[in-house]
């Protein structure tokens, strides 16, 4: 039987059926298990969208993406970022509470979106700023969560996100969070769909590489919520996991889902130390 | 109820198949001159020849090298050119994941191209390449997709009768 050279991700699927325990403390020490390692520096100019071997896929983006990404009045994502600026301010709910009542003006924000998703100890559970945010209407304002893929929504996150603009990513993996780290991994490395392939085999094995007219970035979620041009819309980073997964005939998972959590938080410490760009352009 | 069972015999069928053959069998049975009969559900069964080829037709007819390009290139069949360039000039677009198909016809036989189409992981557990003829052993699959190989058997037989066009 023909075998290609073992690679690492084969030796991290050995260390899985192991113990995981044992495969995270080799995963973590060598960073080309998570993220292809890069024969070439940034290209000049773009240094700061890169990290170790890190890229974030702005440096994948074409330079009219980049552009429209620039430019504060440009970019699409603006619209929805305005009025959520509106709605900061607005009390809602039963205790007729904005978000103002409680932190402020929102540069308050500064630094929250570098963190998350990230473990909250109240709830035992893994939070990212969708939820997060939902829990303070749900709680704080007593007013009815919004749906995940709702302007609203998308539009807070990215409000409060952008308060950390290129600040850079910084998700902790420690404590209980670790098991969310793992299983978030495994998902990343497990083959899905009809055409049976997994995350890594094209954001890692792939990364660089032409699949017909797409180039294939780490697949980063720096940029989140991202504006894409083929959604015309702004989107959440589940959507992007959702059309991954339908590209190659695999069963979409709910946005929120303990999954598509779990692999938020990995694929966000994948990209510890790109900078914060929400709201993002993509092809 | 009768389906059932006949399913779970081809379910079974197809694990013994895959504990002997595909898992253990790196070594030993797929040596030289070894046979592996496989069969899962839905598909008509196949037999494969040392590890390396499927020598018969899987429909048991010719391909059509016309048809198999159009299938090739086709987004929703082969889509081959999502990582393979091949000699076809009039598509714009060529992935460069794969080696380029051009004179694949030279470097492998009909068996061996058919093998690497039906389950490629067979040669390389590692792939990126997609089994096109396998229903079983799959994750997280599309409801519409269940059950369901990527191409039947005899769209199969017309791109490996293209393929071996490939001088
Ligand atoms: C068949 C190949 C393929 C697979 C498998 C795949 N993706 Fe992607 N992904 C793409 C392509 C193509 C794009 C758009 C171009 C790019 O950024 O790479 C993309 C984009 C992304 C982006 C957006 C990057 C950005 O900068 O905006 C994220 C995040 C992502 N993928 C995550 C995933 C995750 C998580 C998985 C596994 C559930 C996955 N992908 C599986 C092909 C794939
Ligand atoms: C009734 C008070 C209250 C209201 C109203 C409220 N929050 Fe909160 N919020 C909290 C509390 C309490 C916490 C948790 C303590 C903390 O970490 O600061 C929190 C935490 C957060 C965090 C995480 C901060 C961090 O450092 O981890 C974000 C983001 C957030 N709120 C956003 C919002 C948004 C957006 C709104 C309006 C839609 C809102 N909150 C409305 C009370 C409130
Ligand atoms: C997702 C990417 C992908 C797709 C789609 C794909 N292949 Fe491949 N194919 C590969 C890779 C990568 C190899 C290299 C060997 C390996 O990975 O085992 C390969 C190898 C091959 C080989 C062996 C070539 C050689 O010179 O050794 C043939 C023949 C082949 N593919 C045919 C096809 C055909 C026909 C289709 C469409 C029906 C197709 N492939 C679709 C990725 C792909």
């Amino acid at each position: 039987m023909m075998m290609t050279k073992t690679k690492k991700p084969i030796a991290l699927a050995v260390g899985m059926l192991l113990g995981l325990s044992v495969a995270t403390a080799q995963a973590t020490d060598d960073m080309s298990l998570h993220i292809s390692p890069q024969s070439q520096p940034a290209p000049e100019g773009l240094e700061d969208y890169a990290h170790g071997d890190a890229r974030s896929g702005y440096i994948y983006a074409t330079e009219e993406t980049r552009t429209l990404q620039d430019d504060d009045f440009e970019n699409p994502a603006f619209l929805w970022v305005e009025k959520a600026q509106e709605q900061w301010s607005t009390p809602e709910g039963d205790a007729n509470k904005s978000c103002q009542s409680c932190h402020g003006d929102v540069e308050s924000m500064k630094g929250v979106g570098a963190v998350y998703p990230k473990f909250d100890p109240e709830i035992g559970d893994l939070l990212n700023l969708e939820k997060r945010i939902n829990r303070c209407r749900s709680e704080g304002m007593q007013a009815t969560p919004w749906k995940w893929e709702s302007d609203e929504l998308l539009g807070m996150t990215s409000l409060v996100k952008m308060q950390s603009r290129g600040m850079p990513v910084n998700v902790s993996i420690d404590g209980p969070a670790k098991e969310y780290f793992e299983k978030g991994m495994k998902f990343y490395n497990t083959r899905v769909g009809q055409m049976d392939l997994a995350c890594k085999h094209c954001h890692i094995d792939q990364n660089g590489n032409y699949m017909r007219a797409e180039l294939l970035s780490q697949g980063q979620a720096n940029g989140f919520p991202t504006y894409r041009l083929k959604w015309q819309k702004l989107g959440s980073l589940h959507r992007r996991f959702r059309g991954c997964n339908n590209n190659i005939r695999a069963e979409k998972l709910a946005n929120g889902s303990p999954e598509y959590m779990a692999l938020e938080l990995y694929v966000t410490w994948r990209g510890n130390g790109l900078p914060i760009e929400a709201p993002s352009v993509r092809k | 109820m009768n389906f059932r069972i006949f399913k779970r015999k081809l379910a079974s069928a197809f694990t013994l198949c895959a504990f002997g053959g595909l898992t253990f069998g790196a070594s030993s049975a797929l040596a030289e001159g070894s046979l592996m009969r496989v069969s899962e559900p839905n598909l008509k069964p196949y037999t494969i020849v040392d590890g390396t080829s499927i020598p018969d037709s899987l429909s048991g007819k010719a391909g059509n090298a016309v048809n198999g390009k159009k299938l090739l290139v086709h987004r929703k069949k082969g889509n081959c050119l999502t990582c393979h360039s091949a000699p076809i000039l009039e598509e714009e677009f060529h992935g460069d994941v794969a080696p380029p198909l051009e004179g694949v016809g030279d470097r492998m036989s009909a068996g061996e191209i058919r093998l690497r189409l039906v389950n490629p992981k067979v040669i390389n557990p590692d792939t990126p390449m997609m089994a096109y003829y396998r229903t079983h052993g799959l994750n997280q699959v599309s409801k519409s997709f269940v059950g369901k190989p990527m191409l039947n058997e005899q769209e199969i037989e017309d791109i490996v009768a293209y393929l071996i066009t490939l001088k």
